[in-house]
C-alpha cells in the first residue's frame, strides 16, 4: 500500500489520481492516520505553498516524527515542498525542517529577468545513476512551479539538476529516500514514468 | 537550455460542453471536454486552461465533473477560470482535480479575494486573469467581455495583483481578441517588465509567428490560444516546431 501523507496543504487529489493512473492495482491512500502510514510499504510525502506553512500543519497533527521514522526505513518520495522539508531551514521563514539533510531552502535571485516563480517545463540532468530514473532521459522535461530551491551540503545525495538563472538541485538521492522539486504528477509521461519506477523501486 | 515557454490551448466550455472549435474530424464527440483534453494533450499541450462560460448557476458544477475526469486521465497542469467568486469556489475547483484557478472579475469587485485565496491555498495556484484595452496612450482594465471600463490601469492593477499573491497573470488584450491580428505585444511586455512573476499573453493570435512574437517581443513566458487550435487551422505540434525553428525554447 502506498501512502500519500496529507497534513491539509495543497490538493493531493493528483498525485492520487496518478497513482490510480499508472497502477490501478495497487492500493493508494491519502491519509494523515499514523498508523496507515506506519503500515505503508511506500511513503509519498507532497507539498505545496509555503514550506514553513507546510511544517506548521505537519506538527499541527503530529505527524512529524511518522514522517522521520518513515524517511529511514522505506520507500519514500517527496514531491516539491516535500523535498524542501527534508532539509534544515528555509529563507522562507522561520520554523526548522525535518533535518534529514543538512542544508537549506533558498529563494530564486531575480536576475536576467528571470520570473518568479520558476513554473513551467525544465529539463532535468541525472548527476546520478539511480533506478527511479529508469526509462527515463537525462534532460528529459518535468513541470515545476517553486520560488524556493534547496542547497544541500552532501553534494553526493544530489541526482537531478536543471538550470533557472543559475544550476540548483532538481532532485536528492539518499539510501531510500528519493525527492524531486518537480512535480511528477504533472509531468507527462515522463512524471509518470518516475512514478512507476519508485512503485517497483526496491531499496 | 532551461524552462520553457509553455503552449496553453483554452477550451470554452458551457454547461458541460466545449462550445468553440468542433474541428477535431478523428473524435468521435467533438464537444465532449474530456475528448478534447485528451488530443491536446497527445499533441503536446503544456497546460490546458478551461474557461467556464455557463451563464446559468444550475449548470455551473458541470465544470467541477469535468475538471474530475479529465484530472484522472491527463496528467498535466489543468487550469480553470470563469465565474470563480470565492474562497469555497477555489477549494471545489482545486479539490477536484485543478491546479490553478483563474480569477478576473472577482479580483476587481474585491482585491483582497485574492490575497485570501493565495495565502490559504498558495500562490502558484491562483492566476490573475486582466481584460486590458488601449485608451489613449495607456491601457486599462476592463470588464464584461471588454465593455466596461473599471478606469484601473492595467500596469498598476497588474503590479497591485502580484503584491496581493497572484502566481501568475494571464493578459488578455480585448482589442485584439477575435481579430486574428497577433497579440498586443506592447501590452504584454510592458506587463511583463513590471512583475516578476510569469506572464500568459492572450487574444488574437491568427498564425503561429503571432506566437513567437508574444514571446520574442511580449516577453511572454506562456502563450495562449483557443480558436487556431480548435479549428483545426494548426496541432499544437505544428505550433511547437514553428516556435522551436524560430528560436524559442520549447518542450517537443
Amino acid at each position: 500500500m502506498i501512502a500519500i501523507i496529507d497534513y491539509g496543504m495543497g490538493n493531493l487529489r493528483s498525485v492520487h489520481n496518478a497513482f490510480k493512473f499508472i497502477a490501478p492495482q495497487i492500493e493508494s491512500v491519502v491519509t494523515s492516520d499514523p498508523a496507515i502510514i506506519s503500515k505503508a510499504d511506500r511513503i509519498v510525502f507532497p507539498g505545496q505553498g509555503a514550506m514553513p506553512d507546510c511544517i506548521r500543519e505537519l506538527e499541527k497533527r503530529g505527524l512529524r516524527e511518522i514522517v522521520k521514522d518513515s524517511a529511514t526505513s522505506k520507500p519514500f518520495l517527496g514531491i516539491c515542498i516535500g523535498l524542501q522539508m527534508l532539509f534544515d531551514e528555509s529563507e522562507e521563514g522561520d520554523v526548522q525542517g525535518l533535518g534529514i539533510f543538512r542544508g537549506n531552502v533558498k529563494r530564486f535571485k531575480s536576475f536576467n529577468n528571470i520570473k518568479i516563480p520558476h513554473m513551467g517545463w525544465n529539463e532535468v540532468y541525472q548527476e546520478t545513476v539511480h533506478p527511479i530514473w529508469e526509462n527515463i532521459g537525462s534532460a528529459e522535461r518535468f513541470y515545476f512551479v517553486h520560488s524556493y530551491y534547496v542547497e544541500e551540503e552532501d553534494s553526493s545525495i544530489k541526482t537531478g539538476t536543471a538550470n533557472y538563472g543559475d544550476k540548483f538541485t532538481a532532485a536528492v538521492a539518499y539510501k531510500n529516500i528519493f525527492a524531486v522539486q518537480f512535480h511528477p504528477e504533472k509531468s507527462a509521461e515522463p512524471g509518470l514514468q518516475l512514478l512507476k519506477n519508485f512503485i517497483s523501486w526496491t531499496v | 537550455m532551461g524552462l520553457a515557454k509553455r503552449i496553453i490551448p483554452c477550451l470554452d466550455v458551457n454547461a458541460g460542453r466545449v462550445v468553440k472549435g468542433i474541428n477535431f474530424i478523428d473524435l468521435q464527440d467533438a464537444g465532449d471536454p474530456v475528448e478534447i483534453a485528451k488530443k491536446y494533450n497527445e499533441e503536446g499541450a503544456d497546460e490546458i486552461t478551461f474557461l467556464d462560460i455557463t451563464a446559468s448557476s444550475d449548470n455551473r458544477d458541470l465544470i467541477l465533473d469535468i475538471i474530475e475526469s479529465v484530472a484522472k486521465q491527463i496528467f498535466i497542469p489543468l487550469t480553470v477560470g470563469g465565474g470563480v467568486r470565492s474562497p469555497d469556489d477555489v477549494r471545489r475547483l482545486l479539490n477536484a482535480g485543478a491546479d490553478k484557478i483563474s480569477i478576473n472579475t472577482s479580483a476587481i469587485i474585491n482585491p483582497e479575494l485574492v490575497a485570501e485565496v493565495s495565502s490559504r491555498f498558495g500562490s502558484q495556484c491562483i492566476v490573475v486573469a486582466i481584460d486590458a484595452k488601449k485608451v489613449g496612450n495607456q491601457w486599462e482594465v476592463f470588464t464584461h467581455g471588454g465593455r466596461k471600463s473599471t478606469g484601473l490601469d492595467a500596469v498598476e492593477w497588474a503590479k497591485r495583483m502580484v503584491d496581493l499573491g497572484a502566481g501568475e497573470l494571464l493578459i488578455t488584450s480585448m482589442d485584439r481578441d477575435g481579430t486574428k491580428q497577433g497579440f498586443d505585444v506592447a501590452l504584454t511586455k510592458l506587463i511583463s517588465d513590471a512583475v516578476e512573476v510569469p506572464i500568459i499573453a492572450s487574444g488574437g493570435v491568427g498564425n503561429l509567428q503571432h506566437l513567437v512574437d508574444g514571446v520574442l517581443l511580449g516577453g511572454a513566458d506562456a502563450v495562449l490560444a483557443a480558436s487556431i487550435f480548435h479549428y483545426g487551422e494548426y496541432t499544437i505540434h505544428e505550433a511547437k516546431e514553428f516556435m522551436h525553428n524560430n528560436n524559442v525554447e520549447i518542450r517537443l
